[in-house]
């Protein structure tokens, strides 16, 4: 695989991972803000499960832990991208819009509009409640160095 | 045995009607959404999502709804769910080194890397019932502060750099990952089926186990070397995508129990270790079932087995609450036939007792 065939590659994954965690309203609100290019949907979207493997110890051999819903589907632009939608829950229209936007990311003449109306302000958002759950988790940080200074 | 009646089919479909107006209770009170058990039970939620072994918080909010809150009819439903869903295949193995943490406590070190969180926790709280809840309470926004950008490596992860804990055990290539929901179970089980059967398990069973052997039956003496929650992103390898894709992230509790040593003339005395892991926030689970992992441990690591939790085949089999719950409730069904038997067995026993005993002066003289 060349460089470039890589960078699309990790592109594509960093997009998925932010509309995978995004909700499905607010994706489809973002896509309602921008002409969407003629597709059909290669795979109709479907549900399914996937077994999730934990490590013993954290770290070692995988064991199966559980299975979790999951909803997948394919999309063709007319230009010919193929993309692909793998989300977990039960919501296939979701798997479909991640679908759609993984094609327009591999799409020369639509990756920058994705990128700047769709994905910038969902992975914004992500952040934003990543970013909020860390600071509430923060403020209950035991702060044991203070004890000591206190004996100190 | 079970035989199949026939008849009853209206005074069943009234039972069920009877059972839906039950369900619905008192119909002046406001009905309860999923979205209502899955934020305010939502350790509820995180049990029947574990022991169901299926990882959709909505789809285990409906079963508590429908089993009416009991738990086990719950996982019950969520279990025959899974049935009727094809399997895409497995994740990669999650990397719990990487949560994205809301909890993360250890018993062993005061100062771990990353700091020791407290996050959402029912520890140190006085155990009073609150009456501002049960009149509808508003509570305060969560205080924040700033985060601190340092890594948060597994405690055992730290101990094992310095050679202080046996490492677990390495992947193997050629060993495919057992699956007790498709092969049957067979013993003696190795360490990634016991942790799938246990991961399942019912926690109370686990419990009692894992306090079984706190308290003496089987060798345990345990730390809790760290307790992890939060959320750890799923990776799907995609066939027809050709690489793994992100699917989102799940939430889930981490336990590393630290155990006794062990030494022999070869090998120089380390920690051993037992592990828990589940979905959602579930703390004694995790911990009794790291208990409970460790004490399996018994034949690998040349102990004596002679407790109940030490003894594998107990274990697993017992375990599991649909099919316990199966077996114990299956005698409430009709046993007509077995039983007309029995009594007819009963009858015939006790009538030869009558005459035995009836007769014996006369027999006695004869001899």
């Amino acid at each position: 695989m060349t460089a470039t065939e890589n960078d699309k590659q990790a592109q594509r994954k960093t997009v998925m991972a932010v509309l995978a965690h995004s909700d499905p309203s607010e994706i489809s609100g973002r896509l309602g803000t921008i002409t969407l290019p003629d597709h059909e949907n290669l795979r109709e979207p479907e549900n399914g499960l996937v077994m999730v493997r934990g490590r013993i110890g954290g770290d070692g051999a995988a064991f199966n832990l559980g299975e979790a819903t999951v909803s997948r589907a394919a999309v063709r632009l007319s230009t010919g991208e193929v993309g692909f939608g793998y989300t977990l829950s039960r919501d296939g229209e979701k798997a479909r819009m991640i679908a759609l936007c993984d094609a327009m990311v591999q799409s020369d003449e639509f990756a920058d509009l994705i990128e700047t109306k769709v994905i910038a302000p969902l992975r914004a958002a992500m952040t934003a409640t990543r970013n909020r759950k860390a600071a509430e988790a923060a403020a209950t940080r035991v702060d044991f160095y203070t004890l000591v200074r206190g004996e100190g | 045995m079970y035989v199949a009646v026939k008849g009853g089919e209206r005074a069943i479909e009234n039972a069920h009607r009877l059972l839906a107006h039950e369900r619905r209770g008192d119909r002046d009170v406001p009905e309860v959404s999923l979205s209502q058990i899955s934020e305010q039970l939502s350790l509820g939620v995180d049990r029947v999502m574990t022991e169901g072994a299926l990882y959709d918080r909505e789809l285990a909010a409906l079963a508590i709804k429908q089993a009416r809150g009991d738990m086990i009819e719950a996982i019950f439903l969520v279990r025959a769910f899974r049935a009727t869903l094809p399997r895409f295949g497995a994740t990669e193995p999650v990397d719990t080194g990487a949560m994205q943490v809301r909890r993360r406590i250890s018993s062993t070190f005061k100062d771990i890397p990353g700091g020791q969180i407290l996050g959402p926790t029912f520890d140190y709280t006085h155990r009073l019932l609150d009456p501002q809840l049960a009149e509808g309470f508003s509570p305060e926004t969560p205080e924040t502060s700033e985060a601190s950008l340092a890594a948060t490596p597994r405690v055992t992860d730290i101990l094992g750099r310095d050679g202080l804990i046996e490492p677990s055990p390495a992947a193997d290539a050629e060993t495919p990952v057992g699956d007790l929901t498709r092969e049957p179970l067979s013993f003696p089980a190795d360490r990634d089926l016991r942790l799938q059967n246990l991961a399942r398990a019912d926690e109370g069973f686990l419990l009692a186990l894992g306090y079984s052997s706190q308290r003496g039956y089987g060798r345990n003496h345990p730390f809790a070397g760290e307790i992890r929650f939060g959320e750890v992103e799923i990776e799907f390898m995609a066939e027809d995508v050709g690489f793994a894709v992100p699917l989102g992230a799940i939430a889930m509790t981490e336990c590393q129990m630290v155990n006794q040593f062990k030494g022999s003339a070869t090998e120089a005395p380390c920690f051993t270790r037992g592990y828990g892991l589940a979905f959602g926030q579930s703390e004694r689970k995790t911990m009794s079932m790291a208990l409970v992992d460790r004490t399996l441990r018994a034949r690998e690591l040349g102990e004596e087995a002679i407790a109940p939790a030490q003894d594998e085949e107990f274990v697993m089999s017992h375990s599991d609450n649909v099919q316990a719950t199966g077996f114990v409730e299956h005698l409430k069904l009709p046993h007509y036939v077995d039983f007309q038997s029995e009594l007819g067995l009963l009858r015939k026993l006790r009538k030869e007792f009558a005459e035995a005993t009836e007769a014996p002066p006369m027999q006695e003289a004869a001899e």
